[in-house]
């Protein structure tokens, strides 16, 4: 119960002091709004990052096209060459029957094709590798076969995007922790002004026998608003923000393999991140000013 | 019964200077105490012992039980419950009234709000300004000011009243009236008083226990002393 009290005398004159100090109260909120919308975005930017990326991988296939004379037996051995082959995740036949069902069913300009009278297309093998490092390797392996035309896959493209990608994550992580180093000196700088401007009173609940937590209670909690405060800007931007993006862009940045993660409910988990990181970065800046500043 | 127990207290500020040296006192409960002494020749820091605002160097000092030398940082709160401590420049909170400066000293210590109104009331009529309870400190003379302080320091019912001089900033009419008001808890509540001073006028007119500090060391401890120690040597 006593706690209770003193909580709740806390939360009351850490609210009094933000507005008290209002301007500086008001910096220490828009560093936190900023950091957090760049948080908020590189959070985005990782997580379909490492989806666009497990998307690719997924798609780490080769396309093998047979000569038009090949011979059922002759795919099915190189089928099983590749089958057995332990970098080999899946080796799959697909004949020229079947490609020209596909693609009559993707678009209707293909119907045409049956007004050619023979099937120019050619049968294939569909490899899918383990690794992508495997790629080059097991390509030039498939073109030394007699009767293989040609072996295709993304010829760097691939590794070259997800390098990138990597990179990019890195450097948000990297931006992102300086910026949460400076808002939480900037929340223990304004604390710090409260701290002194509230000299009397704390000199005062030190003689009457107020104990040290009682004292600090307040000016974290205080560091706790700002970061609050500071996350309800980048909270609404991260919710409207990416589902009007995903919205305006049906989910699709380019092509099929590069597309934007579904909103729900990772605009929640994102949000939830922004909170905690906004209040405990809060906490963490006056919780240091105090000590510092307190000497209790 | 003994409240206050100091043996061979030293205080030696970092800078070096010995500002209370080799200092033995004891002082009872319910006594009224003077402790006077030319200006630097360290009354405050006698007093800051007592209530743990300075650490003594070595020595021994005891208030209600607590061994102030070995009391953690942490604990000092512990020891603050027990006392009171008046100041010259009152410590008011400018925004706050009367009332709410008196509760203040509660509400930090988390008393329910029930509790708190009939202690703040009881406090302000004991130090007679039950017709000023919602003013500012703005609002109040001097001498009304420190009685807000003294009410303050009061009303958690402390065993002990520590004052620094709390009379310095006030004329002597007043500063009367506060001593008389210091008196008068003193006998009706059985609250123990130490007050530094300067007033000469004052520590002879009320002839009570008298701590006399030289350069850090206590040259005199009388009864029912008074201020000139060359003549009340002389006469005797
Ligand atoms: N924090 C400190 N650091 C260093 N020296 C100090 C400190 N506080 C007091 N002193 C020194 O200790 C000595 C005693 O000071 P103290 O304040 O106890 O004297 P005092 O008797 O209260 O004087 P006054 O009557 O002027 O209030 C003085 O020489 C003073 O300069
Ligand atoms: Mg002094």
């Amino acid at each position: 119960m006593k706690a209770l009290r003193i909580l709740k005398r806390s939360i009351r004159d850490s609210f009094k002091s933000v507005f008290r100090n209002f301007s500086l109260s008001m910096a220490s909120i828009v560093c936190t709004t900023i950091t957090l919308i760049l948080v908020a975005i590189s959070l985005f930017l990782t997580y379909n990052v490492r989806q666009v990326t497990t998307n690719l991988e997924s798609e780490l296939t080769i396309v093998v096209y047979f000569k038009g004379d090949v011979t059922e037996k002759q795919e099915e051995e190189i089928q099983n060459d590749m089958k057995t082959n332990p970098k080999i995740e899946s080796a799959k036949l697909k004949t020229k029957e079947e490609w020209k069902a596909e693609m009559k069913k993707s678009s209707e300009e293909f119907a045409l094709i049956d007004d050619l009278g023979v099937n120019p297309l050619l049968d294939s093998l569909i490899v899918k590798v383990q690794d992508v490092k495997d790629l080059n390797e097991v390509a030039e392996k498939l073109k030394k076969y007699e009767y293989v035309e040609s072996a295709r896959y993304g010829e760097g493209m691939v590794e070259n995007i997800i390098s990138i990608f990597d990179v990019l994550s890195y450097g948000a992580i990297g931006i992102v922790g300086a910026l949460v180093l400076v808002t939480a000196f900037l929340i223990g700088n304004t604390i710090k002004l409260t701290i002194f401007s509230r000299k009397t009173e704390i000199e005062i609940m030190r003689l009457v026998g107020a104990s040290n937590t009682a004292i600090k209670i307040p000016f974290v909690f205080e560091g706790f608003i700002l970061g609050i405060l500071g996350s309800i800007i980048p909270v609404v931007l991260s919710i409207y923000g990416y589902v009007f993006l995903y919205d305006q862009t049906g989910g699709y940045i380019s092509t099929k393999i590069i597309t934007l993660a579904t909103p729900f409910p990772l605009v929640f988990w994102v949000s939830a991140f922004l909170v905690i990181i906004g209040s405990v970065v809060g906490m963490f800046g006056s919780w240091r000013a105090v000590r510092k500043y307190l000497k209790i | 019964m003994r409240l206050i127990k100091v043996e061979y207290a030293y205080k030696i500020y970092k800078n070096g200077t010995t500002a209370v040296a080799d200092l033995s006192v004891s002082i009872d409960k319910g006594e009224f105490v003077f402790v006077i002494g030319s200006t630097g020749s360290g009354k405050s820091t006698f007093i800051k012992m007592l209530y743990r605002e300075e650490k003594p160097t070595k020595g021994k000092v005891i208030v209600g039980g607590i061994d102030v030398a070995k009391l953690r940082n942490s604990k000092v709160y512990k020891l603050r419950r027990k006392l009171g401590v008046v100041f010259q420049d009152f410590k008011l909170l400018p925004k706050l009234t009367v009332y709410e400066n008196v509760a203040f000293a509660l509400e930090t210590l988390g008393l329910p709000n029930s509790e708190i109104r009939p202690k703040v009331l009881r406090a302000i009529e004991a130090v007679g300004l039950k017709e000023k309870t919602r003013n500012l400190p703005s609002q109040l003379s001097g001498g009304e000011q420190q009685r807000v302080s003294i009410a303050r320091a009061l009303v958690n019912d402390p065993k002990l009243l520590i004052c620094d001089e709390p009379t310095g900033n006030l004329d002597p009419e007043t500063s009367k009236e506060i001593v008389a008001l210091l008196d008068k808890i003193n006998k009706e509540l059985g609250t123990t008083i130490i007050m530094a001073t300067h007033d000469k006028e004052l520590v002879n007119r009320m002839k009570k226990r008298v701590l006399v500090i030289e350069d850090g060391v206590l040259a005199r401890d009388d009864q029912k002393g008074s201020y000139k120690v060359h003549e009340s040597v002389k006469n005797s």
